[in-house]
């Protein structure tokens, strides 16, 4: 089985934010929930760069470890994946997520934030494969359909990589080695422990 | 016009070597997530930067911290919260052995004397109801996925903590303004005094039997309760506002240090609850009265509150001397 991972190279991210504007169509996401987003470091500096953002499907999961309801679970394709149903709302998961992947309807105070959303890797949830259930929890299932996650299958300069960590590591490696200069797997060590050693 | 010209060349000059300087190098000084960690150390919101969206807190990139207080909540106050109630149950179960119930001493002498109003056990029960349901839907966040989950199953402990969540969030109100009218009440009789040196000193005759140690309306151990529960209930109350209204708290730092202290607190806070239960039901004959009906057996008031009896009945005498006609 393969270990889904994202990868954006930050040296190639031109900040169009077209992963976020996909990502929100593809899953009819509400208003006010990004679940991806792109962040420019130093900006208008030299040496800006640009980093899109999601849930980074942790190895170990803060997220998961917190949960009051244990309801996170991990896919075959190493995917974090939660139940709706279950979820209640606490925003524990928010406060351990280094990456703030964790989004919620409301912004709302009073405990009324409505059930935890965020990236799903494009793989839906508990519910069965590519149903309606799932989809208007959830979004769509592109994993169940043989596809990789939206946001990156659209990126105009191949700046996101979606895929086996394995393999989308070795295409980002050898960039590196070809152009020179790389900016580093963004998010890597704090998600599994490691980074793209080039 | 030949100073001009020599100004048309001087700025072309000017505008060819800011273009030659231009060319930047992209590598050279460009932001690396190894330096921005390397940042971190002196920076916590070094892996920060710009967003197009109008949450401020999403230009946060990396916050690698946040594990850290994950680990935290999953270790630390899980094992301290365990071992707050888990312990305190063991110590009393302990005691109970060793001293039993606490009898009164001279018996039953079957007169009564008011111990506390009806507004002083509104208070009470209205605190200590709310209370206790916060503390065990509060708990069951903390330990509730190791020990109910796998009874109830995925769907229903979900349903039960649900609910759960909605009854510690609508009922902190009433906590709240019971804490505030208990203060009020009970406030005055609270203040430590020399009365209670002794009675600590003499270990308030808990593990002795025939030792009663004078105290006033509340004895130094119930003081200790009173500024317990006052203060932490206090810590509790603003914690839990601050969590209920994230926006007003901050951002997730601050959410992080609220719930943890919340957590600690309320662990903390559990223990000596459970003790007070304890003391005020099985633990000692006749001190259930003092919040049941109020009223209480005259010795047991004696032997627990001597200074206060003799007050009381300095006051009902001068009440009755000015209510007698002089004769």
């Amino acid at each position: 089985m393969a270990r889904m991972k994202f990868l954006c190279d930050a040296d190639r991210c031109i900040e169009c934010n077209a992963c976020v504007t996909a990502c929100k169509n593809e899953h009819e996401v509400p208003w006010g929930i990004n679940r991806r987003r792109v962040v420019t470091l130093n900006d208008g500096l030299p040496g800006e760069r640009s980093v899109s953002m999601a849930c980074m499907h942790c190895t170990d999961a803060p997220c998961a470890s917190v949960c009051p309801v244990d309801c996170f679970y991990t896919t075959d394709d190493a995917v974090v994946l939660h139940n709706k149903d279950t979820c209640i709302g606490c925003g524990y998961c928010s406060y351990a997520c280094p990456f703030g992947a964790p989004q919620y309807p409301q912004t709302a105070n009073f405990g009324t934030r409505g059930k935890m959303d965020k990236c799903t890797y494009c793989s839906g949830g508990p519910e069965p494969d590519m149903s309606q259930a799932e989809y208007v929890k959830y979004g769509s299932n592109r994993l169940a359909e043989g596809k990789l996650p939206l946001c990156a299958e659209m990126c105009s300069t191949k700046a996101l990589l979606a895929g086996d960590g394995d393999i989308i590591a070795d295409i980002y490696r050898e960039r590196v080695v070809t152009r020179g200069y790389g900016s580093g797997a963004w998010g890597w060590r704090t998600a599994y422990g490691e980074t793209v050693a080039v | 016009m030949r100073y001009l010209s020599q100004f048309m060349i001087a700025l072309a000059v000017l505008v060819f070597v800011g273009q030659a300087n231009a060319q930047v190098n992209p590598t050279e000084r460009a932001v690396t997530e190894e330096s921005m960690f390397e940042a971190l150390g002196t920076d916590t919101n070094a892996v920060a930067g710009r967003v197009s969206i109008p949450d401020s807190n999403a230009a946060n990139l990396i916050k690698p911290d946040n594990k850290s207080w994950a680990a935290f909540q999953v270790g630390t106050v899980q094992t301290l919260s365990v071992i707050a109630v888990v312990g305190m149950v063991g110590l009393l179960a302990l005691f109970y052995m060793f001293r039993g119930r606490i009898k009164v001493d001279s018996g039953m002498s079957g007169l009564k004397i008011l111990r506390f109003g009806a507004i002083d056990r509104f208070a009470h029960w209205t605190l200590a109801s709310t209370f206790i349901i916060l503390a065990l839907t509060g708990l069951n966040l903390i330990i509730g996925t190791s020990v109910i989950l796998p009874l109830l199953g995925e769907n229903a402990f979900g349903a039960l903590t649900s609910l759960g969540k909605i009854a510690h969030n609508y009922l902190a109100w009433p906590f709240m303004v019971a804490l505030a009218l208990i203060f009020v009440l009970w406030v005055i009789d609270n203040i430590p005094d020399k009365v209670d040196v002794e009675w600590l000193k003499q270990g308030g005759g808990i593990f002795k039997k025939g030792v009663h140690p004078p105290a006033k309306k509340f004895n130094a151990g119930q003081k200790v309760i009173f500024w317990a529960v006052i203060i932490g209930g206090a810590g509790l109350s603003f914690t839990g506002v601050m969590l209920l209204f994230p926006g007003v708290a901050g951002a997730a730092a601050d959410w992080q240090l609220y719930q943890t202290i919340h957590a600690l607190i309320a662990a903390g806070l559990s223990a000596i609850i459970i003790a007070h239960i304890y003391i005020g039901s099985v633990g000692m004959e006749g001190a259930f009265d003092a919040m049941g009906s109020g009223e209480v057996d005259v010795n047991w008031a004696k032997e627990h509150h001597g200074l206060w009896v003799e007050q009381e009945k300095a006051k009902s005498s001068k009440d009755s001397a000015l209510s007698t006609p002089a004769e």
